[in-house]
Formats: structure tokens, sequence, C-alpha cells
């Protein structure tokens, strides 16, 4: 059985965290075969082929490929295909733009945000904002998923596995990329943060997110919120927390006038510690919370500021 | 120009989902069902497409049960002008997956030839984020999902997409299939003359054969259980304690 995951590469950039996470989850399945696609994605694949259980890299280095479009990525993808029993990626926003698109292309369905690998054609996989979980049996020759990369522990190191370049696929010249915003931060990126720590619509302003921010940046952490405070225009969408946002599980989730709603829990319940500082008593966060502290958080998150 | 806005039935997003105890699925009995989310706001974006004059024509489409014509009633009296109801299945149980329903919207593809079809990024009972994507495929099409904002230019649709990170803005060739995120739009409550109005408005029923499609799933669904509980923690009385506590387990 073989293998087929695509890497998480940006700019270049490996993100080493959600691929080796991948690698974890697809090694079981197969020999894998790292995919690394990008306009400049060498530097990239010298460093994925170190990820303990990858067998071989494969390089498409294209300006077609710059911005991941997924129609591009998509046919490169399935002229790759017929040498692998299964496809992968880590379930990045950008690999479940791509990898529905090779499925359909490929006559299969698609699992996406695969939580567990039962066998090679069983998997398991939230549904209902992780209120259910579903174990599937696919019946297709092919199987295509994307990988929850949060319930996977990292792989570890290896000596470099062999990379080989591959050819472009016919460029389906669909779309063409304008521009990029980047949320511009100093603080690490949310999915792979070691400690989170977010905000909900207690905290009550856009101004008032300070004091969130105050206590992500002296811990080190990635700032978050809740969907009520993305809603409320409190904290930009990229931060979202949730089942219609990211998907974290770092060491410690600090979460900061959040009441609990189900699709937020299911975006961070995989935490190792959760703390919960609210002033509702009765609120759900603290079912799920491994510390909680009940008060008023004007007065607590600075306070706890100042003590860490 | 058409714009094609397919629209799932879904248990309300409100509603506190339950498993059945003998692992055979979501307890769907007496459950409030509404339209998907992400599908309102996709019949939002096609309604305000022909409020700016840009569409001519917004269609909304559902492939399911039956009942799923009540979700089709409530597009039209959104202001959608007429609908489809492809009846793939008698059990409210039974999902059609997205290649399924991908292959059945690309022959009302065929028929209706929209210039734009506007499909929620995903439906919140499977969560599978991939019917758009799917019909785009099938279809040749340019896709772009996750849609923040939507704006046409002739026989281009420009369109900000929610990626990691921040904003991706691309260029999409027409007819092409746009999935939406939330920030797009919030969609408008039907009013009560628009809602009796809908009832009026043209409703036409099909099956999976009429347009030669197997519906037959790719997937079994072997279980369906409760997510792992996390065992209770314990309330702290002061700030005091809980550093004392996060620094005995070493996590700051």
């Amino acid at each position: 059985m073989a293998v087929l995951l695509l890497a998480e590469i940006n700019d270049g950039t490996l993100s080493l965290d959600a691929t080796s996470k991948a690698v974890t989850a697809a090694k079981d399945l197969g020999d894998v075969t790292l995919l690394a696609v990008g306009a400049s994605a060498k530097a990239a694949a010298e460093e994925a082929a170190k990820i303990e259980g990858v067998a071989k890299v494969l390089v498409a280095e294209d300006d077609l490929y710059g911005h991941r479009l997924a129609e591009p990525v998509a046919a490169l993808i399935v002229s790759l295909a017929g040498d692998y029993d299964h496809i992968a990626a880590p379930a990045t926003t950008d690999a479940k733009n791509i990898l529905p698109r090779v499925a359909a292309l490929l006559d299969v369905m698609v699992l996406t945000d695969v939580t567990g690998v039962v066998d090679a054609d069983t998997f398991e996989r939230p549904i209902y904002a992780g209120n259910a979980v579903q174990t599937v049996k696919s019946k297709d020759a092919k199987k295509v998923l994307t990988i929850r990369t949060s319930t996977f522990d990292a792989a570890g190191e290896q000596s470099a596995a062999p990379v080989e370049d591959v050819a472009k696929a016919d460029d389906p010249a669909l779309s063409e990329w304008v521009k990029d915003k980047v949320a511009e931060s100093d603080r690490p990126e949310l999915t792979s943060a070691g400690i989170v720590v977010s905000g909900g619509r207690g905290v009550g302003s856009e101004e008032n997110f300070a004091i969130v921010e105050k206590l992500a940046d002296k811990l080190g952490a990635a700032v978050g919120a809740s969907r009520a405070a993305v809603d409320s225009g409190f904290a930009p969408n990229d931060w979202q927390v949730g089942q219609t946002g990211k998907v974290v599980a770092p060491d410690l989730y600090i979460a900061v006038g959040i009441s609990g709603a189900i699709q937020h829990l299911a975006g961070m319940k995989d935490s190792k510690v959760i703390v919960a500082i609210n002033k509702d008593e009765e609120a759900p966060i603290f079912q799920v919370a491994d510390y909680g502290l009940v008060g008023d958080l004007f007065d607590v998150v600075p306070e706890l500021t100042e003590k860490l | 120009m058409k714009v094609l806005v397919p629209v799932k039935r879904v248990i309300d997003y409100n509603v506190k989902v339950r498993v059945k105890a003998d692992g055979s699925g979501v307890d769907l009995a007496n459950v409030k069902m509404s339209m998907n989310p992400f599908d309102e706001i996709a019949v939002e974006e096609a309604i305000r497409l022909k409020e700016a004059g840009t569409a001519e024509e917004v269609i909304v489409v559902s492939i399911g049960v039956k009942q799923a014509q009540e979700t089709l009633r409530t597009g039209l009296a959104m202001g959608a002008d007429r609908a489809i109801l492809v009846t793939a299945t008698d059990d409210v149980h039974n999902d059609i997956e997205p290649l399924t329903v991908a292959k059945i919207l690309a022959k009302v593809i065929e028929e209706e030839e929209p210039g734009l079809v506007i499909c929620g990024k995903q439906a919140i009972d499977n969560d599978l984020n991939a019917t758009g994507q799917m019909l785009a495929a099938l279809t040749g099409w340019a896709q772009a999902t996750n849609a923040n904002s939507l704006e046409i230019d002739g026989d281009h649709a420009t369109v900000a997409r929610e990626v990691d990170g921040g904003l991706q803005t691309i260029k999409v060739k027409l007819p092409a299939i746009v999935t939406t995120d939330l920030r797009l739009n919030e969609p408008r409550y039907a009013s009560l003359p628009n809602i009796m109005k809908a009832k009026k408005k043209p409703l036409e029923e099909k099956t999976p054969e009429d347009y030669g499609v197997d519906a037959a799933p790719r997937l079994e669904v072997v279980k369906t259980s409760e997510p792992p509980e996390r065992a209770a923690g314990e309330m702290v009385g002061s700030v005091d304690e809980l550093v004392t506590k996060l620094k005995d387990k070493g996590v700051v």
C-alpha cells in the first residue's frame, strides 16, 4: 500500500507541525511519499524528507503552484494518483480546498477532518461540530482524506529520504491569484502554538481584547476567539477557534469570557490543560475545564498576567 | 445570468444533537430542521446579486428527502424565483453523499446553464466541506471556496477567501462555483407576505433517475458514537491558587 501526502507549504516554508502530524496518521496505511508543491518548494522538500516515516519526497516547483490554487494543484495530484492507494493531506484550509476536487476528479468520495485511522478502509471523523464521531468504511478503490492534525502527535526525525522532481501538470487556467492579506503578528501560529489564550463575547469590545492579548504575550501564546466574539467584531475571523474556525490542541488553553458553545468546544476540547475564567458559574465551559475560576475577567485576567 | 444555489435541510444549529444509544446515528425524531446556515448565506448573496441587477434569476435546488421542500420554500420566501427538489431517499437518516449531490447538480447545471453557483462551504450535519469543490471538478469550472466577499465583473468574479492566516483574493473565470464563509453577509429573515408568496412560486420535483445518476453511497457508516468526554476538573478560588496549580502542572 502506498500513500501520497500533500505537504503543507506556504511561500516556500514548510509547516513542519501540520505535515509531521499528518505523516504520523498516514504511515500505518503504507509507504508515505510526500508531495512538495510551490513556486519555491525545494528547501521545504529537503526539510520534509527528514520527517520520520517519509519514504520519498516528490517536488513540483513551478510558478504555476505559487499560490496553491485548487485547480492546478488538483490536476497535479491527479496526474500522480495512479501509483497510490491513499491520497492524504493535513486538514488545512488549502488542503480542504484542493482534496475534494481531487476526489471528484478520481470519482471517489472524500473523507475530511479524519481524527482516527481504524484500518486502510475505515476512518473516524467528527460530525455535528464534534458532537458525534462517525466511523466510516470506504468502498472506493482509492481513498482521499484530510487529517485533523490536532489529534495526532508529531513524527520524529530520520536521516533524509530521497527527494525527486516531478513534472508539472497542465494548467487548467481557470483562476488567478490577485493578492494576500496576511494578518501581521509576532505571536505563534494558532494551530501549532503551545499555549492559546482565547476571548469570548464576555470580553465586550475590540478595545477590551487588549487584556486577552496582554496575557497571551506574557505567556508567549497565540490569541484565539470564540465565534461569538468574531461575529461581534471584537476579533478577526482568523482568530476563530471552533468547528467553523480553527481546531487547536495546545498544552494550555485559557478561555476568557467564553461561555462554551458546542461549536467552540469542538475546536479546543483536545487541549491538554484547559483553564476557564468566566463570571457565570453555570457556563458550560466549566464542564470541560481542568481549572475553573469564577470571577470578573477585567479583574482576574490582569492579576493573572501580573502573577505569571 | 442565472444563479443556482444548492440548499440542504439539516438539524437546526440551535438544537443539541443526541447520538442514538444503538450507535446507528443521530436522533432525528421530533427535532427542528432548518436550512444549513452556510446555505442561507449563499441564498442571501444570490438575492443581492439579483437586486443589484447582476443576476436575472435565482434557482434553489435541494437533494435529499421530500421534506426538503420546506427548506426550498424558505429559500423562495427569502427571494429566490423557483426551486428544484430532487428526492433521492425516503429515509431522513440517509445522508446523500457530496459526490452524488455534485453529480446530480452537474446535470441540473447542464439543463439550467447558470453563470454562477453559490454553495455553503459545508453542511453543519456531516461537516464534510466537499460539495462545492466536487461540483467544480465535475463541471471543469473554477472554484472559489470560503468566500468573504464576492464581486462579479463581466466574465470574471473576484473573491476574497478566508484562509489560514488571513485573506486570499483570487479572480476566477465564470461560470464558477463559489462557496460561502460566515462573514460574506447576514442573511435576511423572510417576511410573512413573502412566505405567503413563496407558496405560489414554482417547485419542480425530480429524482436522481431523471438525471441518470446512481445514488449508491461509497461510504458505509459503521457506527456513530458519542465523543470521548473530558474528566471533570476542579474550581479554584483565586488567581494565586490558579497560578500555583498551573506551575505544579508544569504548563507555565
